[in-house]
């Protein structure tokens, strides 16, 4: 066996350090692992930004007639609720852990363009700082967007809304996206140029290939909201026409480049979350995936079906049969691949010794949280019944199951899997526990019951409601709820300050991994390897460690 | 395993081009459309911005002459082609403006019609790339007339070249659908 050489960034591109200290150290850091941490922390405070709002409207939401929040308020806060998560939480996050994975993972230096890295980092970060920064406008008109996260014409145009909070929208989002798109580049430009001597792409670790392919999508469509942002803007700063239906423009136009981003952006959002898992579950299982291929190809799949079924947020719009037809196939089609994916984790989980770890309870209860999402999301691809529930809370609760049942719970697994890795400590598993299961009762304690709210008629993006039967009860369990999975979150936090002061030092390889990230000290020098062990399959550390049932010999005595 | 620069800037293309067809079916979708007033076949002069484009086209065979020069470590052909090809460009700005000003002369804004919104956003949006590319060639000559070849990387001058091309094919499409649609309708 030989050692083989680091591919990283010439000594041009590679900064100086020492130059700086404190502070000024990770201002000017264009370090990947900095980065990936400064992505981490700066989304999860947008998280607690977030996660506020949507206190204040449970808050106002959990009796009928409540008078809490004004109308207005209440309009601005859900606004801000759904695109802070979507752009400020959820994508961030993932991108962060990418960006401090995957260099390691593929045995490199660092990303392909480290000071394109920062500045993707920096513009996401001022983008968000734009967005908030419309609460501080004043007036009769001021304060933040009230249009909702997507943002339907003509609601948006000035006529409606007269104040600058749209145009902070468009601009913070304008950031945030150019953020992601460079982002995006560099990540794929790093899989595909960076990799170890021996990393072919067949070998590559699963959330490395799920980060390529959201790479791919974000490559794709993050351009075309990009381009639907400006022509919004150009109408409301500049007075042009495109999306106001009063002198000819088309507000439906507004909805096809929305969603045509909007759904290739919610598999941008679940991709990587897949990758958490394919990487989790085979660890804590003690058995390799099973069906790399499949999960690898399924993915594909996914990404190509993802851009053929944004219609399915346009039903109601009145398209015609045969598009509505189209595009409820394609949505039922693109189940498939992601059907069969969960049949891999089961399957690997399946005779293996599983150790029920917090991130492995957090990859389990993704799998049943995830699975009744992507079913109510079937239920949605029939056009008739989406006629039926369109725009009511059964929406809320099928989007909430996949982005915080699926993507957030995985998460919280990523958390838990690779923070010994990045603070060179574990975390606590006793406060891991409680925090699993606060959120594990209180998220399904405020959502499933909104499949039923919203079965029951009660429409969403409404500040209160009269006391109908059921509604008064079923809106008190949910806030309930709520405020059960903050008191998760601040556990979570707890658990984090008390573990990166005090918890048990973690080593180099605290779970027993596989995978190149694990071959290096805990956190990992700057230059993240002294030497990358020789990749020969798609477990290298197994292979060190087993040199007489490598996974080579394994595979051929199974023939 | 890919050049890296080369790459990046392939991906970054790839995106652009996304923005360009959004911006294009915007275009294409109203132009189908029965209106009143300013439209492409009663605003527009084809051959004038035919002979300004020509111009364009010719810079991304300039740019060719440029990079092979390049290759073969020639500097004067090197500061030569890439003159040319920054001058074709400035040319075809310089003819983007005229058009602009006759445009507005007549009354013809972003906010007349529907023809004015998607015609200024979508040409002023390549005349940015146009200008983003001519400072990126500016560089590359400045660069190269100052020093050694040596001094410039072969994946960096390569990288400059295919956004460049990459601007030229956009144009291609462009006049394509806004100059030539109404004479082929």
């Amino acid at each position: 066996m030989k050692d083989a050489a680091i591919p990283g960034p010439t000594a041009i591109e590679s900064f100086e350090q020492e130059a700086h200290e404190g502070w000024l150290a990770w201002v000017s850091s264009v370090d990947h692992k900095q980065l990936g941490i400064m992505y981490l922390l700066g989304a999860f405070v947008f998280f607690l930004v977030g996660g506020v709002l949507a206190l204040l409207m449970r808050i106002q939401l959990a009796v009928p007639n409540n008078h809490f929040l004004t109308p207005q308020m209440y309009n601005q806060i859900f606004t801000m609720h759904g695109t802070t998560m979507i752009f400020l939480v959820v994508v961030p996050l993932l991108v962060g852990m990418a960006t401090y994975m995957v260099p390691l993972m593929i045995g490199a230096r660092d990303m392909a363009f480290p000071r394109l890295n920062a500045l993707s980092f920096w513009v996401q970060i001022f983008g968000g700082i734009m967005l908030y920064f419309s609460f501080a406008t004043s007036g009769i008109n001021g304060g933040a967007p009230a249009v909702g996260w997507f943002a339907y014409a003509p609601l948006t145009e000035t006529a409606y809304s007269y104040g600058p909070g749209v145009n902070y929208w468009i601009l913070g989002l304008l950031g945030i996206g150019v953020g992601t798109l460079t982002a995006g580049i560099n990540l794929m430009t790093t899989i595909l140029t960076m990799r170890a001597p021996g990393m072919h792409i067949r070998r590559l670790p699963l959330f490395v290939w799920m980060t390529l392919v959201t790479g791919f999508l974000i490559v794709t469509v993050m351009p075309i909201l990009n381009a639907g942002l400006v022509m919004l803007l150009a109408d409301r700063l500049l007075n042009a026409h495109f999306f106001r239906a009063d002198t000819g423009g088309s507000a439906v136009l507004w909805q096809h480049v929305f969603w045509a981003f909007g759904h290739p952006e919610v598999y941008i959002m679940v991709l990587p979350a897949f990758g958490i898992i394919s990487e989790v579950i085979p660890v804590f299982s003690g058995k390799p995936i099973y069906g790399y291929e499949v999960v690898a190809a399924s993915t594909l799949a996914i990404a190509f079906l993802s851009m053929l079924v944004w219609a399915h947020h346009m039903f109601a719009v009145g398209l015609g049969h045969t598009f509505d037809i189209f595009f409820a196939l394609c949505s039922m089609a693109i189940a498939v691949p992601t059907g069969i994916k969960i049949f891999n984790w089961t399957a690997t989980m399946y005779q293996g010794r599983v150790r029920f770890t917090t991130a492995m309870l957090y990859a389990v209860s993704f799998l049943l949280m995830f699975t009744i999402g992507g079913l109510s999301g079937i239920a949605f691809a029939v056009a008739p019944i989406d006629w039926q529930l369109t725009d009511s809370y059964f929406v809320v609760a099928h989007f909430h199951y996949v982005l915080f049942g699926g993507t957030a719970l995985a998460l919280f697994a990523g958390v838990y899997y690779w923070f010994p890795k990045m603070s060179g400590r574990m975390l606590d598993e006793r406060w891991g526990k409680v925090q699993f299961w606060l959120t594990f009762i209180g998220f399904n304690l405020t959502f499933m019951i909104q499949h039923v709210l919203g079965m029951f008629g009660m429409p969403r993006r409404v500040f209160t409601y009269p006391p109908l039967p059921g509604w008064e009860a079923m809106n008190m369990i949910s806030t309930i709820g709520a405020f059960v999975l903050a008191l998760a979150v601040l556990v979570l936090m707890i658990n984090i300050v008390i573990s990166l002061r005090s918890g048990e030092i973690a080593g180099d390889n605290p779970w027993s991994a596989w995978t190149l990230e694990w071959a290096t000290t805990s956190p990992p020098p700057p230059e993240n390897f002294t030497r990358v062990p020789p990749v020969n399959g798609r477990r290298p550390l197994w292979d060190l460690a087993h040199p007489d049932r490598t996974d080579e010999m394994l595979a051929r005595a199974a023939g | 395993m890919p050049d890296k620069n080369k790459l990046g800037v392939g991906l970054f293309l790839f995106s652009e081009a996304w923005f360009f067809v959004t911006l294009l079916i915007a275009y294409a979708y109203f132009h189908s459309l029965p209106a009143n007033g300013p439209s492409a076949g009663n605003s527009l002069n084809v051959l004038h911005t035919l002979i300004f484009s020509i111009c364009l086209f010719a810079s991304s065979a300039t740019i060719h002459m440029a990079a092979r020069s390049f290759e073969r470590g020639e500097r004067t052909g090197v500061t030569g082609w890439l003159s040319v090809t920054v001058a074709l460009g400035a040319i075809f700005l310089f003819g983007q403006a005229r058009e602009y000003i006759g445009l507005f002369a007549h009354g013809v804004t972003i906010s007349t019609n529907l023809f004015g919104s998607t015609f200024f956003t979508l040409t002023g949006f390549h005349g940015l790339h146009v200008f983003g590319g001519l400072i990126a060639l500016s560089t590359l000559l400045g660069v190269t007339m100052d020093g050694q070849l040596g001094e410039v990387k072969p994946s960096g001058f390569e990288s400059i070249a295919i956004y460049w091309h990459f601007v030229d094919a956009v144009w291609v499409v462009i006049f394509a659908v806004v100059y030539l649609w109404p004479l082929v309708a």
